[in-house]
């Protein structure tokens, strides 16, 4: 049953998709955390940093890796990988067929763009979402936050900020 | 056959080795697709591209469906969505398989606890550069949708399917005043 829940939390997670990776977050949190409560909201976090700092698209690695965590089975983890994909795979293979009909769809557009405040809304709950007390237990969790949020913004690799945040951990925590 | 194989291996080399997500890796698909191998002309590509972006999903899974189908049709975006979603799956199985058995040592735990409010700051990024670009009725719909998804707990599902109507409403109504004039 788990299996069919799992199935269908991320297919909606792939038909909702857009914006990508961090536009997810939201989605992903709101099916497997929130309605479903198969995670809690640090081991997401957790499976967010992890799924950064890998190789592949985040929303690719965070389905396998929730798909992994919440069944402990590798047949979770693939389902949860081709509910994923699926949604998306079959819109834009539809939008490459009719591609010349719809490249200059004015209703489109206007969708698209009236869209992307509701994509800021979900980017910023999801980082509101990890604002909590076991993400910032100590004074310096503050001070990490913002030097990591200046050098992402001033264009340093995100993926250096996060292995350089993890070597501060371990100084700093252990 | 040799196109498929060489569908195969570009999106594989993306899957694996492009890290971080997003805007990243246009540059990384733009030289494989573009200058290396010419199966695109430029501009036909970006503009194919900005079309991936209005799909739901990841980019460089849009991209793989799009350049898949152009270059060998339906079995040629399957075979490079696959092979892009390989080395994750790979990877993050094995990962999720054996680092939860580290998560009681000291130092990853460590680590975890500077992560996390590292994730905070990477996130609150494109937040701030996508709202910098914004006019204020976006801005209010933006703080509102944030409320909404983080107090009432309504799915963002519904937020999305309201801008996109919303933009749709707005079209119908600029393009009705238009005929009008």
């Amino acid at each position: 049953m788990i299996y069919l829940q799992l199935f269908l939390s991320y297919l909606k997670i792939g038909f909702f998709g857009f914006g990508g990776g961090y536009a997810m977050i939201s989605l992903i949190s709101n099916e497997i955390v929130t309605q479903r409560g198969w995670l809690t909201e640090t081991q997401l976090s957790d499976i967010v940093a992890v799924s950064q700092m890998t190789p592949g698209p985040i929303a690719i690695n965070c389905a396998t890796y929730v798909g992994y965590t919440v069944t402990g089975s590798v047949f979770g983890s693939l389902l949860a990988t081709f509910a994923c994909c699926l949604p998306p795979l079959t819109i834009m293979l539809a939008m490459t067929i009719f591609y010349v009909k719809i490249k200059d769809n004015k209703y489109m557009h206007s969708a698209m763009t009236w869209m992307r405040p509701a994509l800021v809304g979900l980017i910023a709950a999801a980082a509101v979402m990890f604002v909590n007390k076991e993400s910032f237990f100590h004074w310096s969790s503050i001070i990490i936050c913002i030097v990591s949020f200046v050098a992402v913004w001033k264009k340093v690799n995100p993926i250096l900020v996060m292995f350089a945040a993890g070597v501060v951990g371990i100084i700093l925590y252990t | 056959m040799k196109i498929l194989l060489e569908l195969f291996w570009v999106f594989l080399k993306i899957g694996a080795f492009t890290l971080g997500s997003g805007y990243a890796i246009v540059p990384v698909i733009e030289r494989e697709i573009v200058d290396k191998r010419h199966w695109f002309e430029r501009e036909d590509f970006l503009n194919q591209f900005t079309l991936a972006q209005s799909a739901p999903g990841p980019f460089s899974l849009n991209t793989a469906v799009f350049v898949g189908y152009r270059m060998k049709g339906f079995r040629g975006s399957l075979i490079s969505v696959l092979a892009l979603v390989i080395p994750s799956f790979v990877i993050i199985l094995l990962i999720a398989m054996f680092l939860e058995g580290f998560r009681e040592n000291l130092y990853v735990n460590a680590a975890f606890k500077a992560l996390r409010p590292c994730v905070v700051g990477l996130i609150a990024v494109p937040c701030i550069k996508m709202l910098i670009n914004m006019n204020i009725w976006q801005i209010l719909l933006g703080l509102a949708a944030l409320f909404l998804i983080s107090f009432t707990g309504i799915s963002p599902i519904y937020i999305l399917v309201f801008g996109a109507i919303l933009g749709i409403f707005l079209c119908y109504i600029g393009e009705k005043r238009g005929l009008e004039q």
